[in-house]
């Protein structure tokens, strides 16, 4: 592992004037992916500033319904917050299908939507990869690509986010907050996650010195009724290949808000607005299911081994929606 | 920023700098590099093995040990990082020589084989008891999937963590 300096801020404004003008500084939050990242020579930041003394670990629930998570709140802590798991249990679920215990009880929120994708050939430093070495190639398009995204994709990066929560909070148009030495931001959530394109290396828009904050969850009745389901190739502590999000509200048998979310099948975490297009005003019944998931799934570009997800997707997807709607 | 005013655990490294860990309720002050892992700390530095390294990039739960009262990965914990706080390993788990009973459990029900994991094992089982998320063999499963054991004892530690609920209350 390369040396590293190491700096622990006990303030926002600490944490940002200790990486101000000092590049090659990174935040370090839980280290699940940072010091992973770094010890695999993929990340490289040579000054952590640590965060965790930071007062950023509140879940509230605020007086509009609406939930404000700290971006240092725990995996676990959120997971079991029982708030959480009464009002937004697709959030809670999600938490509690991702990583281990041990990794919950050190990964933090705000670390958790900047996480890095698991794309072996981002990590085993040495295959093109456009994100690690921008104009090198995507080693993916013609590779190993089971796990790789279908939907966002684009001909230079086909990697999937990783993510399950993000899903979740994907769905419940969440927002996030951050800070600069020059601003306070509201993030819209769609906005946080970049697709690829021509410029796979960027995948966030947040600034060097810009620091997540809170995570905001608006109050809806929706939230209550939702779902998040996750397949995978073992049952347990292992990434997605494909998992969703749902909410539903039914009216006299006619659906009048649906929300649908997609993750391990796109290269951000996935709001299927198409789907919920195609919902909205229809029956609560599996043809109906079906079809709106087709219509989200239409957009899908497969390579040679990731075509099963377009089935394995919509199906989720039926599963999903049939059990927010009972 | 200035590095000869910082004081405490702000404005450290490159180079080795103190680092003082509460390490099963002893101080321990040890000079590391901040990209010293906790588990390196632990392993080379202060000579608690018992503490085991298997992926060294937090997917197999060998070095799972507890910090401030929670099970973490000490493979992906810089050792600077616990300065101030209580870091507690497999060989803090047993107090005047007595076996915890999770120990005691693990070799009553023959939860293991070859060995390597089970540090871990016990450190995540003892608090796997304490989060009562072991109702279930499933529960149990799932919430110790984060330690691989790769002679497959999982039946047989699922067996020592029944036998562990089941006789010293705890769990739920």
């Amino acid at each position: 592992m390369r040396p590293l300096s190491y700096s622990r801020a006990a303030t926002v404004e600490e944490a940002l004037a200790f990486t101000a003008g000092r590049s090659g500084s990174a935040f370090l939050a839980g280290g699940t992916t940072e010091v992973d990242l770094i010890r695999a020579g993929i990340a490289h930041s040579d000054h952590l500033v640590d965060i965790n003394d930071l007062p950023l670990r509140a879940v509230e629930h605020l007086r509009d319904g609406g939930l404000r998570i700290g971006a240092l709140a725990r995996m676990s802590d959120v997971a079991g917050e029982p708030g959480v798991v009464g009002r937004f249990p697709a959030i809670s679920q999600a938490l509690l299908l991702g990583a281990s215990q041990q990794l919950r009880n050190m990964a933090s929120m705000g670390g958790n939507l900047l996480q890095r994708t698991r794309c072996a050939y981002l990590r085993d430093g040495i295959s093109p990869c456009n994100k690690r070495d921008p104009g090198s190639g995507c080693a993916a398009l013609e590779g190993f690509n089971r796990g790789h995204a279908i939907l966002g994709t684009s001909a230079h990066c086909i990697a999937t986010h990783p993510s399950d929560v993000a899903v979740a909070l994907a769905a419940f148009d969440a927002v996030v907050h951050t800070v600069s030495p020059d601003e306070e931001r509201v993030i819209a959530f769609d906005d946080l996650f970049l697709l690829p394109g021509d410029t796979p290396e960027l995948e966030h828009p947040l600034g060097a010195n810009e620091l997540i904050v809170g995570i905001e969850v608006p109050g809806a009745s929706i939230t209550r009724r939702s779902v998040y389901l996750k397949f995978r190739d073992r049952q347990s502590y292992e990434f997605a290949l494909v998992s969703v999000a749902a909410a539903l509200e039914i009216d006299g048998g006619v659906v009048t808000d649906a929300r649908l979310a997609f993750g391990g099948v796109a290269t951000k975490p996935w709001r299927a607005r198409r789907a919920e297009a195609a919902l909205i005003g229809g029956p609560a019944d599996h043809t109906a299911f079906r079809l709106a998931a087709d219509a989200e799934l239409e957009a899908a570009v497969i390579r040679r081994h990731n075509a099963f997800k377009v089935e394995l997707a919509a199906r989720a997807a039926v599963r999903a929606l049939s059990a927010v709607a009972r | 920023m200035d590095l000869e005013i910082a004081s405490g655990a702000t404005g450290r490294g490159p180079g080795a700098a103190p680092v003082a860990l509460s390490v099963n309720g002893e101080t321990r002050v040890l000079e590391v590099e901040p990209r010293v892992s906790l588990l390196d700390a632990l392993r080379e530095h202060l000579l608690l093995t018992g503490t085991k390294k298997g992926c060294d990039q937090g997917t197999c739960g060998a070095c799972t040990v507890w910090v401030d009262g929670r099970r973490v990965l000490a493979c992906l914990t810089l050792a600077v990082a616990c300065d101030g706080h209580e870091v507690t390993t497999i060989e803090g788990l047993s107090a005047d020589g007595e076996l915890h009973p999770m120990q005691q459990a693990f070799i009553e029900h023959d939860a293991f084989q070859c060995g390597y994991c089970t540090p871990g094992q016990i450190m995540s089982a003892v608090k796997l008891l304490e989060e009562g998320n072991a109702s279930t063999d499933e529960d149990i499963a799932e919430f110790m999937s984060g330690n691989l054991c790769r002679c497959a004892a999982y039946p047989n530690i699922r067996a020592a963590i029944r036998h562990v609920r089941d006789h010293r209350g705890g769990g739920s």
